[in-house]
């Protein structure tokens, strides 16, 4: 076997964690270095891959840096990990907002080794996720992420914490559920809980114990809920308001493509004849969270809330790309996922330093803090102008791939019209994006916030690097769809 | 020439962004000038390049000169993007244009922006907004025209909005963003038809498979209108065209720039670049030429009665834009772009002299100015000249282009053709009214808050105004004997003739009711033989609906926007995700612990009870086994 990237992209966050939290007398600096270096060598990992990674025309559809070992023979259960054009992205996606968040919770001082122990597991969770192969750890990593989730917001959240933290568990344990019930009727219909077999080998192959599109339904409701799609949303608002910064940057920018990963990984990868029998119907949910996202983000009067919201919005198009079908659409709904992360995560961690810094939250009492503090005016500008998909962002890239993509495609039904549909949320955007801009840093000063700093050199870096990869991805989104259409080929039946 | 110079053309402005922005901006905030020097030199280096450029078209006989593509984003079997240029007689017309607009601007804003603290800003954006439609001019495909597209919308918001905490320039530049965007929703929209059905984005394979025929009607119809339906939000047409009278929020050159080269320049420029799609679809054509000849006189009706001088300027763009459309949907690309390509002088020039104006006075209402004749005579003598060149007098500039306009307007669309000949007469009217009010009489004041006497603005102002007043003259000469139009690849280089014009019915008409309307401002603003007071009572509610620019800001913003959609259709979802859909969330948890609780009830921990329901079970199983078994 070569040298494990991934088993230690995975562990090393959960050795940090294991070091911060059983090692006696910890300062609070030496808290925040261990994170920072248990994040930054991960990052290193998924870069060396990254440059590694095979994207010549023989590399479609075949998993890289793989590790197979037996895990549970009995079950047929094994530990398997492995990256392609489809996850690696994300892989990447998350090991860079790893060590982001660690930056951008430099500043906590509340209960600091439990909060750094949980936030590394937290990270060390959705990485197993994006990298398991084997449906049981999967599950596994998919469930483990929901316990440090809980207590970040619970503990560290504002507002109405509590209930914001234990509405994202009973809903994430719903779909848990449903999952389960997918999984283990996938496990009863073939014996195998590979991802890889059970897709090579076709499910209409076996003799299946439910209908087959009960599986997929089952399989697709637990993504639905992370994603999410309308109307299985509303955690989501609740939890990114209440959630801090930090933990809402991780929420928006990796936690919901778990959903979209499945969806593609699982759903269209075991499933391909079932995602094309519903794909109409999938696709009207699709423009419907869009537009219906947009909508109600229009009427949002709290900062976090606003963006939340723009974030249902957004994972619209991801879903309107995958159910599209074609190459094109699901390369733009993985770039989205990508691009919505670094853009919303930044987005979020400007927001947070904005509330930290004003102590205030409300839109109807912000104004003209262009003023005071014009590098995170700027700053703030750049990710909503990638959110509203100005070309030279990433933003751009990847909902024209999506629209492309989807409107293009000949295989299903009413794809057409949805789509244009679906371009007209673009408008929208620019509305709601413009007005919280305005509503933020424009207009006339206000004498109460002539005490507040702008931002100091540790956000101006971190927030540098969201900028840096935004622009890249824009400018080139080359760097990336190389990658990702050796990933969604085998997807389409290519 | 080499190709990697007309990179160069775009990429200098560009550079001299990045290096305001990260370099002076940081490093030399104490010595803003230098912010303007970078942005003139790369400009003018950009200028003189597009001039070789322009040359080495011409010597190409009009065809495109090869530049070699960059790959940008390849999915094998499903999409390739291309970065490429493309170089030919419509480009090469329209570098100069951007690139000697934005050189005079740039120069006089030296002199206008002097001690803003935004200096630096200011400078950048104006790099970036050059390069932006560069870029867009350059690009020779849909993709890159319409990522160009959008960041000319970007900047024109950036400089819009460039004194931010004023609120209304913060709205004006956010106004001009979104309805730009509802007409960018239409050009996305044809460009991913346009694809769909042809495979392609290349402006040259389009042009290609549009003439042979390749692209069937109804498509190629939809796909025409979606493009011009972005063309329609850029260049201001009805019914996208509240956004322009707004946009003079922002500092007076950028208004130069944007209503001369650059931003409303767009949307003609790319009817023009697609002008193929368009030629082969006869409703596309019609619909063109309606909505240029009506937007023409409906703007200039509101331009009668406009009081601020920047105002009436702006509704005589929007007006005019609408002659360059009814050009491109009566005669072809050469009549409307040489219509742009004369208008882009003369208007740059009368927004610099409205600026001069204001420099001088602190104000653009023109009823707190008069007078000015006397202490600025320079801006007097230009300002005076662009508008004859705007009202279409023989010889200057705006007459020849305005002719070929109404000439073949006449020819295809007759209905069309009375409208615009009414707007000539408005034209000249609203600018002639503007000249008597603002530098006629006596002087009124000024701002309230204006200090001293007026004065002449300082050289640096006045020389970028001199230069466009002499383009403003001699611009139109460029086809007095049709090589403009040979050089567009339109007929065969039959000239009007400088004198020989003046023999023909047509264009002798439209002279008299541009002198008419001249002459009946004189008549009110000048002479008093009529009093405007008077006139305005005689049409009173017609005035009303003229001033209040027929409502249409009140029926957008207030009755649609906020009314029906933000407080209504919005707030009605927003109460349904909190209300139903999250309701729904609550309720189940609620009847969950509500239930729990019921259930609690029988949990007593007494346990007799227990026992005996135990006995009780019992009791039914053996029965049933004794009586069922």
């Amino acid at each position: 076997m070569d040298f494990p990237y991934l088993s230690l992209i995975i562990f090393l966050p959960i050795a940090g964690a294991i070091l911060i939290a059983f090692i006696p007398d910890l300062s609070q600096r030496m808290v925040r270095w261990i994170a920072a270096v248990f994040t930054s060598v991960p990052l290193l990992l998924a870069l060396i891959m990254f440059v590694s990674f095979d994207r010549s025309s023989a590399a479609v559809g075949v998993m890289q840096f793989e590790e197979k070992v037996s895990w549970i023979a009995t079950i047929n259960a094994n530990y398997h990990l492995g990256v392609d054009g489809l996850n690696l992205p994300l892989v990447l996606l998350m090991a860079f907002l790893g060590l982001m968040v660690v930056l951008i919770s430099w500043k906590i001082d509340l209960r600091v080794r439990e909060y750094f122990a949980w936030l590394l597991l937290l990270e060390a969770s959705i990485l197993g996720v994006f990298c398991a192969l084997d449906l049981l750890l999967f599950f596994l990593f998919w469930e483990i992420e929901v316990i440090p989730m809980y207590f970040l917001i619970s503990i560290w959240g504002s507002g109405r914490k509590e209930y914001s933290a234990i509405k994202y568990v009973i809903f994430t344990l719903f779909g848990s559920a449903m999952m389960l019930t997918g999984i283990l009727s996938l496990y009863f219909t073939t014996g195998s809980l590979s991802m890889l077999d059970i897709a090579g080998a076709g499910i209409g192959s076996f003799r299946a114990v439910i209908p087959v599109a009960a599986m997929f339904f089952f399989l697709l409701g637990g993504f639905a809920v992370k994603l999410p799609v309308f109307p299985l949303h509303t955690w989501l608002p609740d939890a990114h308001t209440d959630a801090p910064t930090a933990v809402s940057v991780v929420l928006a920018g990796a936690l919901l493509k778990m959903g979209g990963y499945g969806m593609i990984r699982i759903c269209l990868g075991i499933f391909p004849e079932v995602a094309l029998r519903f794909a109409s119907l999938l696709a009207i949910f699709a423009v419907f969270t869009v537009l219906y996202g947009a909508a109600v983000t229009l009427r949002q009067t709290d900062l976090k809330r606003l963006i939340a919201y723009s974030s249902i919005s957004h994972m619209g198009y991801v879903f309107l790309g995958i159910f599209a079908l074609t190459q094109v659409s699901l390369t733009g709904a993985t770039l989205q996922m990508f691009s919505h992360g670094v853009i919303t995560g930044l987005l979020f961690a400007v927001a947070g330093l904005v509330m930290h810094n004003t102590e205030e939250r409300n839109l109807s009492k912000l104004g003209g803090l262009a003023r005071q503090m014009p590098v995170v005016a700027i700053i703030f500008s750049v990710g909503g102008l990638g959110a509203l998909g100005l070309p030279s962002t990433s933003g751009f890239a990847a909902e024209f791939l999506v629209f492309l993509g989807s409107f293009t495609s000949t295989m299903v039904v009413g794809i057409k019209v949805l789509t244009i549909l679906a371009v007209l949320g673009v408008v929208l955007t620019a509305g709601y994006i413009l007005w919280l801009v305005q509503r933020v840093f424009y207009g006339p000063v206000l004498e109460e916030f002539n005490w507040v700093s702008d931002a100091d050199i540790l956000e101006k870096v971190y927030a540098g690097c969201f900028i840096a990869v935004i622009m890249l991805v824009g400018i080139y989104p080359a760097i990336l769809t190389d990658v990702i259409k050796l990933g969604v080929l085998p997807m389409v039946g290519g | 020439m080499p190709h990697q110079l007309l990179w160069l053309i775009f990429l200098l402005p560009l550079f001299s962004f990045i290096i305001i922005s990260f370099v002076l901006r940081p490093f030399f905030n104490d010595k803003p000038q230098l912010g303007g020097y970078t942005t003139i030199a790369a400009i003018g280096g950009s200028f003189v390049i597009s001039v070789f450029a322009l040359f080495a078209v011409m010597a190409n006989e009009g065809h495109a000169l090869p530049v070699p593509d960059i790959e940008w984003v390849l999915i094998e079997g499903g999409l390739s993007i291309h970065l490429g240029l493309l170089v030919d007689s419509l480009t090469a017309v329209m570098l100069i244009v951007v690139t000697l607009v934005s050189l005079m601007v740039q120069i006089y804003s030296q002199g206008y922006m002097h001690g803003d603290p935004g200096y630096h800003r200011y400078f950048a954006f104006m790099s970036l907004f050059t390069a932006s439609m560069l870029g867009l001019v350059l690009a020779d495909n849909l993709v890159f025209m319409f990522v160009f597209w959008e960041g000319v919308g970007l900047c024109s918001y950036l400089l819009i909005g460039f004194w931010f905490h004023k609120p209304s320039a913060a709205n004006a530049a956010k106004k001009a963003f979104i309805v730009t965007r509802l007409g960018d929703f239409g050009f996305l929209a044809g460009i991913l038809a346009l694809y769909f059905n042809t495979g392609t984005f290349d402006i040259a394979e389009l042009h290609h498979l549009a003439i042979t025929g390749a692209i069937s009607g109804t498509i190629l119809t939809w796909v025409a209108i979606g493009i011009f339906s972005g063309a329609v939000g850029k260049s201001a047409q009805f019914p996208l065209h509240v956004w322009l009278p707004d946009a003079m929020e922002g500092p007076t050159p950028v208004s130069a720039l944007i209503h001369a080269a650059t931003m409303v320049a767009a949307g003609v420029f790319l009817v023009a670049r697609t002008f193929p799609l368009f030629a082969h679809s006869m409703e596309a054509m019609t619909t063109v030429a309606i909505i240029g000849g009506f937007t023409a006189i409906f703007a200039a009706s509101i331009g009668l009665v406009m009081t601020d001088i920047k105002r009436v300027l702006a509704y005589s763009t929007i007006s005019q834009l609408g002659y360059m459309m009814l050009g491109l949907g009566t005669g072809g690309v050469a009549i409307g772009i040489f219509h742009l390509f004369n208008h882009a002088f003369f208007k740059a020039l009368l927004f610099l002299g409205a600026g001069s104006v204001n420099h001088a006075t602190g104000t653009f209402d023109m009823r707190q100015m008069g007078g000015l004749r006397k202490v600025m005579p320079w801006t007097y003598a230009t300002f005076v000249i662009a508008s004859l060149s705007l009202a279409g007098v023989w010889p200057l500039a705006g007459f020849w282009s305005k002719d070929e306009i109404l000439a073949s307007s006449l020819e295809s669309q007759p209905i069309l053709f009375y409208l615009a000949l009414i707007t000539v007469f408005m034209t000249a009217f609203y600018m002639f009214r503007a000249i008597f009010m603002t530098f006629g009489g006596e002087y009124r004041g000024g701002a309230p808050e204006a200090h001293g006497h007026p004065h002449e603005s300082p050289p640096v102002m006045v020389v970028p105004m001199v230069i466009l007043a002499v383009l403003s003259v001699v611009s139109g000469f460029w086809n007095v004997g049709g090589q403009f139009d040979a050089f567009m690849g339109h007929g065969g280089g039959h000239g009007p003739g400088f004198f020989t014009v003046l023999t023909h019915p047509l264009p002798l008409l439209s002279l008299m009711v541009a002198i008419l309307g001249i002459v009946l401002a004189y008549a009110v603003y000048s002479a008093k033989w009529l009093s405007a007071e008077k006139l305005r009572g005689m049409f009173g509610p017609l005035h009303t609906m003229l001033a209040r620019k027929y409502w249409f800001d009140e029926l957008y913003e207030d009755v649609f926007v906020r009314t029906s959609m933000l407080n209504g259709f919005f707030a009605g979802l927003q109460q349904f995700d909190t209300n139903v859909v999250d309701g729904t969330v609550n309720g189940v948890a609620d009847g969950t612990i509500a239930g729990g609780r019921a259930v609690r009830q029988i949990q007593t921990g007494q346990l007799q009870l227990y026992g005996l329901f135990i006995g009780i079970g019992i009791l039914a199983i053996i029965l049933s086994v004794l009586f069922l078994g």
